[in-house]
């Protein structure tokens, strides 16, 4: 099928299908009235409930936990897919550089791209710690405080100090605080049957809403996801990097 | 309000069509970032900060360099091979 | 303007169909994938946003005062992470396709039996 008349059949599908996806999206509610009970329900409830502040948090860890554990597996399966992809590749390639490598090496990375961005891989450490700790008290959560914590070890690399990480060996790192965050979902799961309610209870004492020991497990999994987002992430940021530093000369990545 | 929400729509659509328009990869990640950020404010005006931070920490920083880091590594086997076929 | 948001659902995930299918260049066709996606984020919300609502977090304000529904917040939110990860192995795939065949064209993946 040439490229022209792919194009060609596309629109007219395009066309049929955009026409009977607006004529259904017309028949739902106006934008801006909010029909459906649940979402008022759930606000109600859910703060005296669970004592969680964060109603979205209470959702995601406690009313739908089980749809989050699944989230959480689909991203552990889609990091090791990449690892088993590019890990292969990196056998191969694992060579001595030849002469074409000799005079392209890493532009030295300007003083003020390596100070300013070591001196911010602090901050930006602890500012991940506190968006996944305090999850169920203001925005946040382990999702995107994992992904905060991740970027810490990408400014590493960004600095220019990709050797100094590497001698921490971030793939080692990264596959124990994933594996570690996703049994540690699922032992939290385990929790709540051991102490006789259903898989995922929320079993730990619940606190008063707005300290920051509330809501019985909430923090926990935060803690469990966050650990396995970063952990994740920097194994993702470690395959990719790897494989783009392999044929430069380790002594000239300054 | 509505006239701040009917913008960001549009500024949504408009973006989103420019990421697909633009077809050079390279320059797409960073359409693609700024797309990120349009949605994340987007998702800031329908009141759900969660999803906003969640869009911006991913969308706007972690996608766009994944992309480039794809590319840098094809670009790495393109030079040790020698081709020089279409990007 | 009461269905424009489902209006600019449809329509992204429309060009980012558009993209996909005429594009020549994998990693190309992949973020006009991710594009598509977001286009269910937008449904997503569009669907639970109550007009004068706040967000849905009871710190400072009381229980009781109007907001948006929490339910497609934690929908969203997991699944923009989730996406961006499995965007990460489509284009590892990428990458190994290029290793293999010497392009990234769609085209010239098919005929490897020259």
């Amino acid at each position: 099928m040439t490229p022209t008349l792919r194009r060609r059949v596309f629109l007219v599908a395009a066309v049929v299908a955009g026409a009977l996806l607006l004529w259904g999206l017309t028949g739902l509610p106006d934008y801006g009235v909010y029909a459906g009970p649940y979402g008022d329900v759930l606000n109600r409830v859910a703060v005296a409930e669970r004592k969680a502040a964060n109603v979205v948090a209470a959702v995601t860890f406690d009313y739908r936990g089980i749809d989050t554990m699944g989230e959480e597996f689909i991203l552990f399966a889609a990091v090791l897919g990449v690892a088993i992809l590019l890990r292969a590749q990196r056998d191969e390639t694992e060579q001595p550089p030849d002469e074409d490598a000799a005079d392209r090496h890493a532009p030295a990375t300007s003083n003020a791209v390596r100070v300013v961005g070591l001196a911010l891989v602090g901050p930006v450490v602890l500012f991940g710690l506190y968006v996944v700790t305090h999850g169920h008290l203001s925005p946040g959560g382990g999702f995107q405080g994992g992904v905060v914590l991740a970027t810490a070890a990408l400014l590493v690399y960004l600095s220019g100090e990709y050797v100094t990480l590497r001698r921490v060996s971030p793939e080692v790192i990264g596959d124990l605080a994933e594996s570690t965050g996703a049994a540690g979902y699922v032992a939290v799961g385990l929790l709540g049957v051991a102490a006789g309610a259903t898989f995922l209870a929320n079993v730990l004492p619940l606190g008063e809403p707005g300290s920051l020991l509330s809501a019985g497990t909430i923090p926990v999994l935060n803690l469990a996801v966050g650990l396995e987002v970063a952990g994740g992430f920097v194994l993702l940021l470690s395959e990719f990097l790897e494989q783009t530093l392999v044929i430069r000369r380790p002594g000239e990545v300054t | 309000m509505i006239a701040l929400e009917v913008t960001v729509f549009l500024l949504v659509a408009a973006a989103g069509t420019a990421v697909v328009l633009t077809r050079d990869p390279l320059n797409q990640a960073i359409v693609a970032s700024f797309y990120g950020l349009v949605l994340g404010i987007m998702f800031f005006v329908y009141q759900a900060p969660d999803v906003a931070l969640s869009q911006i920490t991913v969308g706007a920083v972690a996608l766009p360099l994944m992309i480039l880091l794809a590319l840098a590594k094809v670009r790495a086997l393109r030079g040790g091979n020698g081709e020089d076929d279409d990007r | 303007m009461s269905h424009l948001p489902y209006v600019v659902a449809a329509w992204l995930l429309l060009v980012g169909l558009y993209g996909v299918v005429t594009s020549r260049n994998l990693v190309h066709a992949i973020t006009c994938l991710s594009v598509a996606q977001s286009s269910t984020y937008i449904l997503l919300l569009s669907v639970g946003f109550e007009r004068g609502g706040t967000a849905p977090i009871f710190l400072d304000v009381p229980v009781g005062t109007k907001a948006v529904d929490p339910v497609v917040g934690a929908l969203a939110l997991t699944d923009i992470v989730v996406g961006a990860t499995v965007s990460a192995l489509l284009l590892a795939l990428a990458v190994q396709a290029y290793k293999h065949h010497g392009s990234l064209d769609p085209e010239r993946l098919g005929r490897e039996q020259d």
